[in-house]
């Protein structure tokens, strides 16, 4: 089946099976590997994309299903100031260890923040608990979201 | 003994090493390091490569060789941080490259057992301070002045008498005509005088990361590539008898399906069926299509409360197979104590679910040349391994080492790359990107080994530990170059304890079983600590104070040699240090909120020494919740890098109370029934505690922080779970059911 689909801002023509997930749409057949596959059942949140701006696993959203949404990517990111200011942070505060998750840490951080300036512990906590760090470097995440939080997305 | 000065050092470059081009540091460790003399058109004004590590440029930039395998510990940004620091660079300057796979060239690459720290330390600094001498024998002879008289700041030799000075890439050209120093003239820099080591230093990777750019394995993207998915059976130890590959083949997007014959070791390549296609996915989904007849031999009952059931009889039978360690007389000292304790402990098999997929990918080429592209903890290992299947020599294998999404030790075993070796033999001319699902993953491991544990404990009138002894009962797992599933005769308190006996019995089994993150020492922490915690209780004190009277008026063990090279001997007065100071920065003895309570654990691996204390409670509904993981730890003079040093014990104690609160792996009918993180729950955010980490500095030589944080805080959990409810928790992981 053929597609047409608008990733960062570009329309991409995609000639796939329907029901073949973002994820590999992205990946091998566009080339696009810095959105990552952890567990395909949306359990680890390493494949996190933008759906007109809300978090979304893509390994579990069939190609066919997209139709006229825009899809943004951790390519994409620097675009939104929300996650360039994360970005800067995690390099600032060394936040990765493997850094296999992060793409995914980072794509589902800016969707809370943009939505949320301001979130609680408890709210970050709570929004990003479907991300697995398997290297555990969740305190950092934690704080580094705190931190454009608090400064806002322009001081950080 | 220890204090001597090249022991206490850690591994040094040989004497002659650079000019022999290779040198030998001890215990059968080659650590080659090569200074290849510069080429005409090096001092021709091209970039001058000093040695085997470090290239200056004439624009006064500098790459440096990061040789070992990077899975997240942070040894691509480490090693060469001790390279600059004795070259005097400007780190901003630099850029690192990762090494390909070249034993001659750069030694062992190796990311596993906490090694690369102690093995490299001196070599790397020597190697910088190499480079450093060099340019500053360069600058000497440019300016007709005794080399002695010059001295460096960040990529620049100066001159103090006339106040002139060059640039290191002014230099460069001329320092690689210059004779190669021995390293044993070399002076190193005093710690007081670091620019760069102690320095909190981000990952070098990092910037790329955080902006997707390729750099992991499965980013690796070839001209025509295509994808190749495996289906082996899930019952361990089965053969493919038959298979039928026709729906497979006509699956959209199917290239082709074939079958591979496994070469009979589970570590390289068991039996099963290649799918190819133009995408992952596809070639995946085709897997539905396959008809595979396995023939299970003998393994389809097993399980593992099978497992457990004959651990039970054994024992309660008493007749160990083989006692590997005894002192005294334990049997007659248990008949004649005041007090007797007996206990049995059990873990479970784990899985390391690294968050990147088991990939790797290759291409035998035109040239006959099998190039691959692999993340692997052991590339050297998994180089050998091709060569062997293929057939060939260890020169038609390249191996590149991409970066890893994480490593725990699943990525020592080199079983993916050995497999796609067999897939891009039958499509010469075309790369091929093998990818393991997480289904993949999870069922076809190589565990952590279960285990079990008979234990007995005898206390004389006075409470002092008398008699102990261990019934271990375990797995025979055959070969391999590192068996996980065996316990120390050395196993604390060992070598404290005047009646002794540990013995062991081993089960038959065909579960995989390898390396996990502080093997070993990530079971036995919890076992030993949680019974010896049982001691203290019986004899009315704490285990910190039972720790500190079992090793007191105990001497520094002498330093042997270890596989990484000279190895300082376990030293009391350094679990004395780091148990104070934990006991210090938790407040131990003081009160604690309601309904809380502190546990403590101490354990001693990989040359690191670790004392830690949780504070726990329960919700409710008996859920456990850590509120505070306290940790002090011994780890030598320097802490290298002290961001990669708070992430990896951080990451280690997370890791260490994941295992502890629900991790467990079970096989069913031969196979292993979890499969995705579903039901294999990894630690997520909302779980996470407080925690503080504080290094105590001794004067031992720097040594590994990937693993020795991990252990202890697992009995430090249980322990506190006691403290808090008077339930001994005794299996892993933690039943709350315990507790209602």
């Amino acid at each position: 089946m053929a597609y047409r689909v608008t990733i960062n801002g570009e329309t991409r023509d995609i000639d796939a099976p329907e029901d073949m997930p973002l994820l590999w749409v992205l990946r091998n057949e566009l080339g696009m590997t810095g959105t990552k596959f952890g567990c395909g059942i949306g359990m680890c949140g390493a494949c996190t994309v933008h759906v007109d701006g809300v978090a979304t696993r893509s390994c579990a959203l069939p190609v066919g299903s997209i139709g006229e949404r825009q899809i943004s990517t951790i390519e994409h990111l620097s675009q939104s100031p929300v996650g360039a200011a994360l970005q800067q942070v995690w390099l600032d505060e060394d936040v990765m260890q493997c850094g296999y998750c992060q793409a995914g840490q980072l794509m589902n951080a800016t969707a809370l923040l943009t939505s949320n300036p301001n979130p609680s512990q408890e709210e970050i906590e709570n929004s990003m608990r479907g991300n697995i760090c398997r290297c555990a470097c969740y305190k950092r995440i934690n704080s580094a979201i705190a931190k454009v939080a608090a400064e806002g997305p322009s001081n950080a | 003994m220890r204090n001597s000065e090249t022991l206490a050092g850690g591994p040094q470059l040989g004497r002659r090493s650079f000019l022999k081009a290779s040198a030998v540091a001890g215990g059968g460790l080659a650590l080659s390091m090569s200074i290849p003399i510069a080429s005409r058109a090096m001092a021709q004004g091209g970039p001058a490569e000093l040695n085997a590590f470090i290239t200056i440029h004439p624009d006064n930039t500098i790459t440096i060789i990061g040789k070992n395998p990077e899975i997240g510990q942070g040894i691509k940004t480490m090693l060469p941080m001790l390279i600059a620091e004795e070259l005097d660079a400007d780190w901003d300057s630099i850029s690192i490259l990762q090494g390909d796979t070249d034993a001659a060239k750069y030694g062992l690459q190796l990311a596993g057992g906490s090694f690369a720290t102690p093995m490299n330390w001196m070599p790397m600094r020597q190697t910088g301070a190499a480079a450093r001498a060099m340019l500053i024998q360069a600058a000497a002879l440019r300016w007709g002045v005794d080399p002695a008289s010059l001295r460096t700041e960040p990529n620049l030799v100066v001159d103090p008498a006339s106040g002139r000075s060059a640039t290191y890439g002014e230099l460069a050209s001329e320092a690689a005509t210059v004779a190669v120093p021995d390293p044993a003239t070399l002076t190193l820099k005093d710690a007081a005088d670091f620019r760069i080591i102690g320095r909190p230093i981000g990952g070098i990777d990092s910037p790329k990361i955080v902006r997707g750019e390729p750099i992991f394995g499965v980013d690796t993207q070839l001209p025509g590539m295509i994808y190749a998915a495996y289906e082996r059976s899930r019952v361990f130890g089965a053969k493919l008898v038959s298979a039928n590959l026709d729906a497979a083949k006509a699956a959209p997007g199917v290239i082709d399906a074939f079958v591979v014959e496994g070469n009979g070791n589970a570590e390289e390549l068991v039996d099963g069926v290649a799918i190819l296609a133009s995408n992952w996915w596809l070639a995946n989904k085709a897997r539905e299509k396959l008809e595979i007849n396995w023939d299970n031999g003998e393994w389809a009952d097993h399980s593992t409360a099978r497992y457990a059931e004959t651990a039970r009889e054994l024992m309660a039978a008493g007749e160990p197979q083989e006692v590997f360690a005894t002192k005294g007389d334990v049997d007659g000292a248990l008949a004649s104590a005041a007090q007797v304790l007996e206990a049995e402990y059990h873990y479970p098999f784990l899985a390391h679910v690294p968050m990147e997929p088991m990939n790797c990918t290759a291409l035998l080429r035109e040239d006959g040349i099998m190039e691959m592209w692999a993340p692997s903890q052991t590339p050297q290992g998994g180089l050998q391994a091709v060569a062997g299947y293929l057939g060939v020599a260890p020169d038609k294998v390249i191996v590149h080492i991409t970066r890893m999404g994480g490593g725990f030790g699943r990525r020592l075993t080199n079983d993916y790359m050995v497999q796609v070796a067999a897939i891009a033999k039958q499509v010469p001319g075309t790369p091929v990107q093998l990818i393991w699902s997480r289904e993949d993953d999870v069922r076809t491991d190589f565990y952590r080994p279960a285990g079990w544990h008979k234990l007995r404990a005898g206390l004389d009138e006075a409470g002092e530990l008398v008699s102990w002894d261990d019934h271990f009962i375990t797995f025979d797992i055959g070969g391999g170059a590192f068996n996980p599933a065996v316990m120390s005769a050395e196993e604390f308190p060992a070598k404290y304890v005047s009646n002794l006996r540990y013995a062991q019995t081993k089960m038959r089994t065909a579960v995989p079983m390898g390396a996990l993150r502080a093997p070993t020492s990530n079971a036995m922490a919890f076992v030993m600590q949680s019974f010896l915690d049982e001691v203290a209780h019986a004899a009315g004190k704490d285990l910190p104070t039972l720790l500190l009277q079992i090793v007191e008026g105990e001497q520094a063990e002498p330093t042997t040699m270890g596989f990484a090279g000279p190895q300082v001997g376990f030293d009391p007065g350094r679990l004395r240090a780091v148990t104070h100071k934990v006991l210090e920065m938790a407040k131990w003895g003081q009160p604690v909120a309601d309904g809380h309570a502190l546990g403590f654990g101490y354990y001693y691996s990989h040359q690191g020494y670790f004392a830690e204390v949780v504070e726990v409670s329960l919700s409710d509904r008996n859920q456990v919740e850590v509120h505070n993981v306290w940790t002090a730890g011994d780890v030598g003079s320097q802490i290298i890098n002290p961001y990669g040093a708070m992430n990896q014990a951080e990451g280690a104690i997370i890791d260490g109370l994941g295992q502890a609160l629900s991790l467990a792996v079970e096989i069913e009918g031969g196979a292993t029934k979890q499969s995705n993180f579903h039901n294999y729950q990894l630690p997520r955010m909302p779980m996470v505690p407080q925690i503080h980490v504080e290094f105590v500095l001794s004067d031992n030589p720097p040594t590994g922080l990937g693993e020795p944080a991990l252990p202890p805080v697992i009995p430090a959990l249980t322990n506190a779970l006691f403290a808090l409810t008077g339930k001994r928790v005794r299996s892993l992981p933690i039943d709350t059911s315990l507790f209602a």
